[in-house]
């Protein structure tokens, strides 16, 4: 059973890395989750992200936060990806799969995946 | 919408955004119902706005004309025969306890009953989208209870933010063990 102690070892071993992360985030995921997005299936686009952001081993340069709606709902579940000194990026009806694909090829290796981007709709 | 979760998430959505700073989320459910509760402190809303907020196109949206979190949820649950009711204090007439408390019940057995489907994944999305906001969550079943309150999670964490993935995951596998337990 997980226990408040297991909590008390995160916190130990998070401790150190919290002073580092503050203000260093370079990139912000940003998912719409109104009852347009939220119903077009943002929850495990949100999901992904976090999961696969984290594992890439990004979790100290990118942000993933969520938003209300943006309003393009007939393109939810829609991503916004800021990047400083970059234009913003508007990913159009993600999936899982595809934020994985984002997170690989666009917030890991740096190319803009233009495919998924609503200027391709 | 294609779980009652997600009807979940979305309300409670509307309470992050009336800037509560404390949101309760209460399931109660037997053989025959499910009761959805929540409940928040925040700034509530006035008495003209409430009498038509189930109208879809009474929203606080500014991209759209059209709201429909609040008649989606209303819905589900009318169409099970089951109850719906929105109660509100707004901040300028009561200043010193004020918020909303939207209250859903379902019947189970009606053919249009929507399953509740993944409710952890709604509390987790929640915690990690306002890691700010008390949390509190509970489930009471016939078999048991579910329960978390991230002010209790705060206390150990201490400077640790709620939205830390390793915490995100911790908070995840604790709810699922909790319903293991009790044979949900």
């Amino acid at each position: 059973m997980k226990s408040l102690a297991e909590l008390a070892a995160i916190k130990e071993k998070m401790q150190n890395k919290v002073v580092l992360r503050e203000g260093s985030s370079d990139i912000r995921v940003v998912v719409g989750m109104a009852t347009c997005g939220i119903a077009a299936g943002a929850r495990p686009v949100l999901n992904a992200f976090v999961e696969e952001v984290n594992n890439a081993g990004l979790a100290d340069k990118v942000t993933v936060t969520q938003t209300g709606c943006i309003g393009i709902c007939q393109f939810e579940p829609v991503v916004e990806i800021y990047e400083a000194g970059k234009d913003k990026v508007t990913y159009v009806k993600m999936s899982p799969e595809k934020a994985k694909e984002v997170v690989e090829k666009h917030l890991k290796g740096g190319s803009v995946i233009a495919d998924y981007t609503i200027s391709n709709i | 919408m294609k779980e009652l979760s997600l009807n979940v998430l979305d309300i409670a959505c509307n309470s992050v955004k009336a800037g509560a700073d404390k949101i309760d989320i209460l399931l109660t459910e037997n053989e025959e119902e499910l009761t959805i509760s929540i409940s928040d402190n925040g700034c509530g809303m006035k008495a003209d706005f409430l009498e038509d907020v189930a109208n879809p196109f009474r929203t606080t949206r500014t991209t759209r004309k059209v709201g429909l979190g609040i008649p989606l949820f209303k819905m589900a649950a009318l169409q099970t025969d089951g109850e719906f009711s929105i109660t509100s204090k707004h901040k300028d007439e009561f200043p010193e306890e004020h918020g909303t408390q939207t209250v859903a019940t379902f019947r189970k057995g009606h053919i249009d009953f929507t399953p509740l489907g993944d409710i952890v994944s709604t509390v987790t999305v929640l915690i990690q989208g306002s890691p700010l906001i008390r949390w509190c969550f509970c489930h009471k079943t016939e078999k048991g209870q579910v329960s978390l309150d991230t002010d209790e999670l705060k206390a150990v964490l201490g400077a640790v933010p709620l939205d830390n993935y390793e915490v995100i995951n911790w908070i995840s596998e604790y709810l699922k063990e909790q319903y293991n337990e009790i044979g949900y």
